[in-house]
């Protein structure tokens, strides 16, 4: 039996706008072991990016309790959960989020900058290694501003994966791609998970991603609508091949 | 969980990273202490550098002396030229010798200006009157013969001491001065000494166009007067100045006679005092300058908040993104504060650069006296610093209390 990476146990989040209180999450509990691949769904507004957030300890929950990694985060102050973050998690976002004018190694060092166990020379042999993964090594001192999209996503897959997280959060990070470039990140994402066992919770109002990922949890007004197993995942990579070709 | 501490050289390179992202703009904010600071420094520059070319010519005229003159008068109601007053008299002169402690040196001065002639060559100056100990007054020496006697000055004898300017108009041939008599306002005077030469005062004044005469001699051959212009004496040291003032006024006044409320009817003044009001005054204008200066500072300081501002909010995204990779509320504080610090502290670098520049310029161009004190320099760049800290705070603090999760929706 893997390991429980992931605890959440009937996680709710109110939001108090004005008079009103908004319930993002009205109780949601499931736990995620290590090398799942897990795709949240849900229609806009069913509490997706708030339910990543708490997980990602950017945020701390109204009721109920989270635990990452054996850890419970429920007592923590903010700069506990900043290290936390810092140490045990990797996120990739939809708009990307690199700094502007900056290398890709650069970019990818950023989380080990915010470590003072790891030196200088290590940081930038860690982030090389991290961009060869995700096959930007001959991208390596190109600006930000000089990649397309896909390269830019690929950078900060890179930088999530450079501290080398008990997990990878990924909020509609195909969001802004085109068909073609979101199954090669998807496919990126499947190599990951299959060869090199990473765990990785992938958010997309998006159901046609489902059949990639080993597992789906379906979100409804902040409830867990489905949590099902998918023991035929469909390979990003078949997907890409039977693409019509672009005429170049 | 481990204490994780606070790593310096990285958030110091991450904020040099953001300037150099931004060059011109950090010119631009730092444009303002640069001002700032190059006024700063050339102000108190030229400020130093007048007081202390004040001090110079002044104590060089002899720093402890003392000059009473006669003036305050009044005759029949009217109030009277000091010039016209004649109440400086021999006997004065005679009381203050004989009953003062404090005062090391004392002469009487009786001036009189007029045509000096030897041979053909003639030229204009003044003659003073004086004794001796005229030359430790006013800090003269003897460089060639020797000084009047007190003997000459008893028998009024027809000999004088004259200054280099004299020497050089007069003896135009290179003749050795010493034993040739001149004539001064018709009077045949043989010159017994040549005085060294002293150079212009800080009026500008020449003090080697001087022709010294006994006193008694100037009074009763070529003035025809019985009383001084005036009595110039020397303290004994700087610290019994005051006591040689109060002491040389209750002896005038005894000798004058003077009821107790009665007005003095001669007026006491130091070098002390004339160094005092002048420094003062250049005192004065220093600090009006530098509080201008401050001020340019100040603004300065307002423009590097403003643009740590914009900054803050231009870059609400990468913080967001910052603190969602670990970094902690004090790692953005510091990240923002140490930018505001590199362009203050820039700033005054270049200001410390431009103004020295400005400060010589005005030196070598304009002839200015300039003193740069090397403390100016180092506040300078403290007060940058301040700056830097106390305009950087709100903005750094500002970034550093963002919410993760807005900061990284903020379009
Ligand atoms: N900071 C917030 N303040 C108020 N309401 C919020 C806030 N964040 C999210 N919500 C509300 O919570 C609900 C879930 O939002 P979200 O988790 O962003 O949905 P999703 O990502 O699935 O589209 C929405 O109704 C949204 O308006
Ligand atoms: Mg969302």
């Amino acid at each position: 039996m893997a390991k429980n990476i992931i605890e959440a146990i009937n996680l709710k989040r109110n939001f108090i706008v004005g008079s009103e209180t908004v319930h993002a999450l009205r109780g949601v509990s499931f736990s995620i072991s290590a090398g799942e691949f897990v795709t949240i769904m849900g229609t806009s507004g069913s509490g997706k990016s708030t339910l990543l957030n708490l997980l990602g300890c950017l945020d701390t929950p109204s009721e109920g309790d989270y635990k990452l990694d054996g850890i419970s985060i429920k007592q923590m102050n903010k700069d506990e959960r900043a290290m936390l973050r810092n140490r045990k998690i990797g996120f990739v976002f939809q708009s990307y989020n690199l700094l502007p004018k900056t290398t890709a190694v650069e970019n990818v060092e950023l989380p080990l900058i915010y470590n003072n166990e790891v030196s200088a020379r290590e940081r930038k042999r860690k982030a090389i290694e991290s961009l060869k993964a995700v096959g930007l090594a001959d991208r390596l001192y190109h600006k930000s501003n000089q990649m397309s999209g896909g390269q830019q996503q690929r950078v900060a897959i890179a930088r999530a994966l450079v501290n080398e997280p008990v997990i990878i959060l990924a909020d509609e990070a195909t969001g802004n791609l085109d068909t073609r470039t979101s199954f090669e990140i998807l496919s990126l994402f499947q190599e990951l998970n299959q060869k090199e066992g990473r765990t990785i919770i992938f958010v997309t109002h998006n159901p046609e991603l489902a059949s990639f990922s080993s597992r789906n949890i379906v979100l409804r007004d902040g409830l867990v609508l489905e949590d099902t197993v998918n023991n035929n995942i469909a390979s990003a990579y078949e997907a890409l091949q039977k693409l019509p070709k672009l005429d170049d | 969980m481990i204490k994780r501490y606070v790593n310096f050289s990285n958030l110091f390179k991450i904020a040099l990273r953001a300037l150099s992202n931004n060059k011109f703009r950090g010119f631009l904010t730092m444009l303002g202490i640069i001002i700032g600071v190059a006024s700063v420094i050339t102000m108190l520059a030229i400020g130093q550098g007048s007081k202390r070319s004040i001090q110079g010519s002044l104590s060089e005229m002899g720093s402890n002396m003392i000059f009473v003159e006669p003036g305050q008068g009044m005759m029949g109601g009217v109030r009277q030229d000091a010039s016209s007053m004649q109440t400086l008299k021999q006997a004065d002169y005679q009381a203050l010798v004989d009953q003062s402690e404090y005062l090391s040196d004392i002469t009487p001065i009786v001036s009189a200006a007029g045509q000096a002639i030897y041979g053909t060559n003639n030229t204009p100056t003044s003659m003073s009157g004086v004794n001796a100990s005229y030359l430790n007054i006013r800090k003269y020496t003897i460089a060639d013969g020797d000084m009047f006697t007190d003997q000459d000055i008893k028998a009024a004898a027809k000999v004088c001491v004259i200054g280099k300017t004299v020497v050089t108009n007069l003896f135009t041939n290179g003749e050795d001065p010493v034993g040739k008599v001149i004539r001064f306002k018709n009077i045949p005077m043989r010159v017994v000494g040549v005085l060294t030469e002293k150079g212009n005062n800080s009026m500008g004044q020449d003090q080697d166009d001087v022709v010294l005469a006994p006193y008694t001699t100037v009074m009763k051959r070529i003035s025809a007067i019985n009383y001084f212009n005036n009595i110039s004496a020397s303290a004994r040291s700087e610290a019994v100045s005051d006591s040689a003032q109060d002491e040389m006024e209750t002896i005038l006044r005894k000798s004058h006679k003077l009821a107790d409320d009665a007005d003095n009817d001669f007026r006491i003044r130091s070098q002390k005092e004339l160094l005092t009001m002048m420094t003062s005054t250049s005192d004065m204008m220093t600090v009006l300058l530098a509080a201008i200066a401050a001020i340019s500072l100040l603004v300065g300081g307002i423009g590097i908040m403003n643009i740590m501002y914009v900054s803050v909010t231009e870059r609400t995204r990468e913080i967001g993104l910052r603190m969602s990779i670990g970094a902690r509320g004090i790692d953005i504080l510091l990240q923002f504060l140490i930018e505001a610090i590199l362009i203050s502290v820039t700033g005054g670098v270049i200001g410390v650069i431009f103004g020295v520049g400005v400060s010589l310029l005005v030196k070598f161009a304009a002839g200015w006296p300039i003193f740069i004190q090397v403390y100016t320099v180092f506040l300078a760049f403290a007060v940058c610093t301040a700056t830097g800290i106390f305009f950087g705070w709100y903005p750094a603090r500002k970034a550093s209390n963002l919410d993760p999760i807005e900061a990284l929706r903020y379009e």
